[in-house]
């Protein structure tokens, strides 16, 4: 089964304040989590993650479609006892302490009274604020904030976790820890759906990802199966510090280092420009290709279509 | 009571005292105070009348700017701060919430009006030198303060979940007014002919009738005020708020929070 199945969701707002006219947040979207799986939700700043995410919170309801967790509805009180959900560029309540808002939470998640206390001291541990337990979160730093905001979010040992760009505001040690703890709940059978723009993050941490852009799901599937969709380049490195001018004419990428010369060229010129090596009698050192990268897959989905560009 | 309202609850009493909001008693006190030592000097006989006065309307402008202006905030402020998304991804239902934020809100006012109460009856000791039976009719006036907040504190949050913080605290302001003198409404009412009628009667029972809730003055005076009054406002006041708060409910349930 499934851990998340999202079945037609889809959004429209009514913009203007006079004349209401509609306007599609999210396309008809349809996507399939399974069970332990990392999933990278990508897209650009209003590509329509954050309201796929609010929709499946139950926070902003659908136009149209639905959606399944752990095989209950969205507003299933037993499917959010089971789930974590961490905001973009959380915010909470800067009264507490950071103990007391994770005590306050996993009471409003029904976690066992007895057993709260350690579970709360645990959890600040595992996120790096063991220190900052009895601070006021007023006090805290943006890090501190979104590790709180992390915290929360896995504080009742949910099977599902939401995290809505968990590595905002964060600096490098701290991006590494939380990439680190995404992979422990991996390891731990969880399911983890998160967003993000950061194509590095996303790269090195998930199983599948699918890029949404306009509010349209451009693509979905591992990130080997994408990018090799993708046409790539070729590195071509010679003896010699002279460029044949039939590599020039094909458009190369060329550098010169001591007596060895790299050219870049697509892989569909890849013949012809070896062809062009040996034809000026240069010794050919390695023919290599040039992996693409999911930021190469992102940036090729986030170009119009052609009936988008006539619709503009 | 269900322990997740029992929680929201408590937090929104904890936040009331975290942001002092309780500071008010420092105020309510000095004025007490002041009052009660210039009372004594100034007035012959009617201390006891002017401390009761002065004592029960101090705590119900308190309590009327502690209602409103932290009630319009209650919803508006956790959508404004997105502390309301890691509430509703719980198994909290919104309902829930909305009851939770009212509770803490009238558990807060109620704590506030006995601390202030200790207040006006150390002035009274203070001016009297004793207290009589008939102070216990203060006590009534101040069940029947506290009434009032309830249905403040319902209306603040009804406001709150679908307008804006300036316009809540208009609506619930004018509100109170109004209901001060829903009496001379349904007087007008009564006195009307033809579509005024209907609409002065209409607007007459439906704004709260706080005039009916104010026997401060029926208190300092001494008379005593009846059981079955007593009884009708406890009625009347609990289904007026449960009226507000299911339309406030209902309203909420439907609302994306963007």
């Amino acid at each position: 089964m499934a851990a998340i199945e999202i079945l037609g969701l889809e959004k429209t707002y009514s913009v203007g304040f006079w004349r209401k006219r509609p306007k599609r947040a999210l396309h008809p979207l349809h996507l399939a989590i399974e069970d332990g799986e990392i999933f990278g939700f990508l897209g650009p700043n209003g590509a329509g993650k954050t309201t796929t995410l609010k929709m499946l919170m139950g926070l902003v309801f659908p136009s149209g479609g639905g959606a399944r967790i752990l095989g209950m509805d969205l507003d299933d009180p037993r499917m959010k006892a089971q789930i974590g959900f961490l905001p973009e560029q959380p915010y909470f309540y800067d009264y507490l302490t950071a103990r007391e808002l994770l005590t306050y939470y996993g009471q409003l998640s029904g976690v066992d009274s007895r057993q709260l206390p350690r579970k709360v001291d645990s959890t600040l541990e595992r996120v790096g604020l063991r220190d900052a337990t009895d601070v006021q979160l007023r006090k805290f730093s943006k890090g501190m904030l979104q590790r709180a905001g992390i915290a929360q979010a896995i504080l009742h040992d949910p099977k599902v976790v939401f995290l809505d760009e968990p590595m905002s505001g964060l600096d490098p040690m701290g991006r590494r820890e939380v990439r680190s703890l995404i992979e422990q709940l991996k390891a731990e059978g969880k399911t983890v759906f998160f967003s993000t723009h950061i194509l590095s993050d996303a790269e090195a941490l998930c199983d599948r990802v699918a890029v949404i852009n306009l509010g349209q799901l451009r693509g979905v599937g591992a990130v080997a199966e994408l990018t090799s969709g993708v046409r790539g380049k070729v590195e071509i490195v010679w003896q010699g510090t002279s460029v044949p001018a039939a590599i020039k004419s094909l458009g190369a990428e060329t550098h010169v280092a001591g007596d060895t010369t790299r050219a870049i060229i697509s892989e569909q010129h890849q013949d012809a420009a070896i062809e062009a090596v040996r034809r000026e009698t240069l010794r050919l050192i390695s023919v290599t290709p040039v992996r693409v990268s999911l930021e190469d897959y992102f940036m090729a989905q986030l170009k119009p279509s052609p009936e988008e560009v006539v619709a503009r | 009571m269900s322990s997740r309202i029992w929680h929201i609850a408590s937090n929104t009493f904890r936040e009331a005292v975290r942001d002092r909001v309780l500071y008010n008693l420092i105020a309510f006190a000095l004025l007490m105070s002041g009052a009660a030592v210039l009372v004594g000097q100034i007035s012959i006989g009617i201390e006891r009348l002017v401390v009761i006065n002065l004592g029960l309307t101090a705590i119900s402008l308190f309590g009327l700017v502690i209602a409103i202006f932290i009630g319009i905030g209650l919803v508006s402020k956790e959508i404004d701060k997105r502390t309301l998304y890691t509430v509703l991804s719980r198994p909290v239902r919104r309902w829930e919430f909305i009851a939770g934020k009212f509770f803490g809100l009238s558990g807060t006012l109620v704590v506030n009006t006995f601390f202030m109460a200790i207040g006006v009856f150390i002035a009274l000791l203070y001016v009297s030198h004793h207290l009589t039976h008939a102070d216990a009719g203060v006590l009534v006036a101040l069940y029947f303060i506290i009434l009032q907040f309830v249905i403040l504190t319902a209306l603040a949050l009804l406001f709150s979940s679908f307008s804006s913080p300036l316009l809540s605290a208009v609506f619930a302001f004018s509100l109170f007014v109004i209901g001060s003198f829903a009496e001379d409404l349904r007087g007008f009412a009564r006195l009307s002919h033809g579509i005024a009628r209907w609409l002065a009667t209409g607007a007459a029972y439906l704004v709260p009738n706080f005039s009916a809730l104010n026997v401060v003055s029926q208190v300092a005076h001494q008379v005593s005020v009846s059981r079955q009054l007593i009884a009708y406002n406890t009625a009347y006041a609990v289904l007026y708020t449960l009226a507000v708060l299911s339309a406030t409910a209902l309203i909420f349930e439907r609302r994306n929070l963007k």
